[in-house]
């Protein structure tokens, strides 16, 4: 069995399983912030809860940061790989002739959502770890909605949130297909799956851009 | 009408030398030759001039030996699609075009002259378990005793259309023998007389490909556009199942 994950399939089906649980993470993600366009007191319950349930505070989170680090590391374990595959370039290629820009650049697609994740963890997860664990701040189960709002108040910020998520929606739209023809599905069932591919690859990133500019433009 | 052409080709006296890309003119070209032709009129020039011809692969120059190679403008055997090099024509060119023709890139597949590679290792992956432990000492069964679906047959026969020829390496930006290995297991995973030594095929022809030092699949599709024998991402998906059942 060690030796499966020192294999390159191993290593590739490994790459695919964590794509899957960030891929589901993100949904449950956007389900609970879109929420804060239609009304604060949902969004303030919901956060709430996830951020003080004891299950999703020391069990789902760790796994989460292990899920994040894990897709990273690997990525760039495999990308320092496959460049060492091919030790003189080629004077002319013409990758456009054959595949898509999307499915040759996803290290950069994926450097710029890393850069976003610091960004986020910034905003979001360090402030509130240093509320609950460190500062042990009063809990107060209606900050949440107040701090969102307030941090997509500078439209750099907003600018930087909407870029990354055009960048996560490049990274989805050859991730998603990607994921599930690593884990051994037929091209021809991955071509099946390519509409809901596309409908969540553009739909998840677009409304998180469109969450990120409600809030910009609906300052309080 | 007869074409003139400027070339760049890749020079490299021999494995250790570093080289470098070469231009040449070429006049008279008829948009009927294949490439190969080309290639071969432009070492008779380079001859008559007093100097080194090109090296490069070929063989049987019918499409089916897998010898030819050539990474021509940016593609693996050129800009046509299901070919290799030996069947493509100079009427895919126009008359001032210029034409890159370098060898096959990979750390896999070295340089051994020009724009010769050395392929071996794809024989070194066969040699693992590309092949079936049958008595052929004259007992051999009835192949119509053991039934097979029209459906698996078909899927085998289009895998084992591989003809090994690297081009699925030339084209991955990862330098990646997926498809090639993915053939190779899939012609053998289908069929009954195959699946006996499934588990072990697998294995071993994947620690194979990972000791040869090729990347690894990253799901662009190039390989498949690229490959002169239209073999299908199926066949790495099919690898990719295989390799976990025999290991999990």
């Amino acid at each position: 069995m060690s030796g499966v994950l020192s294999s390159s399939i191993g290593r590739k089906v490994a790459m695919a399983a964590s794509a899957f649980f960030l891929m589901f993470f993100l949904l449950q993600h956007f389900v609970i912030n879109i929420t804060s366009i239609f009304s604060a007191d949902v969004f303030n319950e919901l956060s709430h809860f996830m951020g003080t349930n004891p299950v999703v505070q020391f069990a789902l989170q760790p796994i989460l940061i292990f899920g994040v680090v894990f897709h990273f590391v690997m990525g760039f374990v495999l990308e320092a790989r496959n460049k060492s595959a091919r030790n003189v370039k080629y004077v002319k290629n013409n990758g456009a002739a054959n595949s898509s820009w999307v499915s040759r650049n996803m290290i950069y697609s994926g450097l710029a959502i890393l850069a976003f994740i610091v960004l986020h963890f910034i905003d979001f997860w360090f402030p509130e770890i240093n509320h609950k664990y460190i500062a042990h701040l009063p809990t107060d189960p209606n900050r949440y909605f107040g701090e969102l709002v307030h941090k997509f108040h500078s439209p750099i910020r907003t600018g930087a949130y909407v870029a990354a998520f055009a960048f996560l929606a490049l990274h989805l739209l050859h991730g998603f297909k990607s994921a599930f023809q690593s884990s051994g599905m037929s091209a021809k069932r991955a071509i099946k799956l390519e509409a809901i591919s596309k409908v969540y690859a553009i739909g998840i990133p677009v409304g998180f851009i469109i969450i990120a500019l409600f809030h910009h433009f609906n300052q309080h | 009408m007869d074409m003139n052409l400027k070339l760049k080709i890749w020079r490299q006296s021999g494995a250790n030398d570093k080289g470098k890309m070469v231009d040449y003119s070429i006049s008279n070209v008829s948009p009927d030759m294949s490439f190969l032709e080309m290639l071969d009129v432009l070492n008779e020039q380079i001859i008559n001039e007093g100097g080194e011809p090109v090296a490069f692969d070929h063989d049987c120059r019918e499409g089916i030996c897998g010898m030819c190679s050539l990474y021509i403008n940016g593609e693996a055997h050129g800009p046509d699609r299901g070919i290799t090099t030996c069947q493509l024509h100079m009427r895919k060119f126009k008359d001032g075009d210029t034409i890159y023709i370098e060898p096959f890139r990979a750390k896999a597949f070295p340089v051994i002259k020009d724009l010769v590679v050395d392929r071996s290792a794809f024989d070194r992956i066969q040699h693992t378990g590309g092949f079936i432990s049958v008595n052929t000492s004259g007992n051999t069964q009835d192949a119509n005793s053991l039934p097979i679906s029209k459906h698996a047959a078909d899927e085998a026969m289009d895998a084992a259309t591989c003809i090994g020829c690297g081009a699925c390496v030339a084209t991955c930006k990862n330098s990646s023998a997926m498809l090639f290995v993915g053939a190779k297991v899939s012609q053998y995973a289908l069929l009954p007389q195959g699946q006996v030594e499934a588990a072990d095929r697998v294995r071993n022809m994947v620690a194979q490909m990972d000791a040869e030092g090729f990347g690894n699949c990253t799901n662009t599709g190039a390989c498949e556009v690229e490959c002169p024998k239209g073999i299908s991402l199926d066949n790495i998906a099919r690898m990719n199942r295989e390799f976990l059942k025999a290991n999990i």
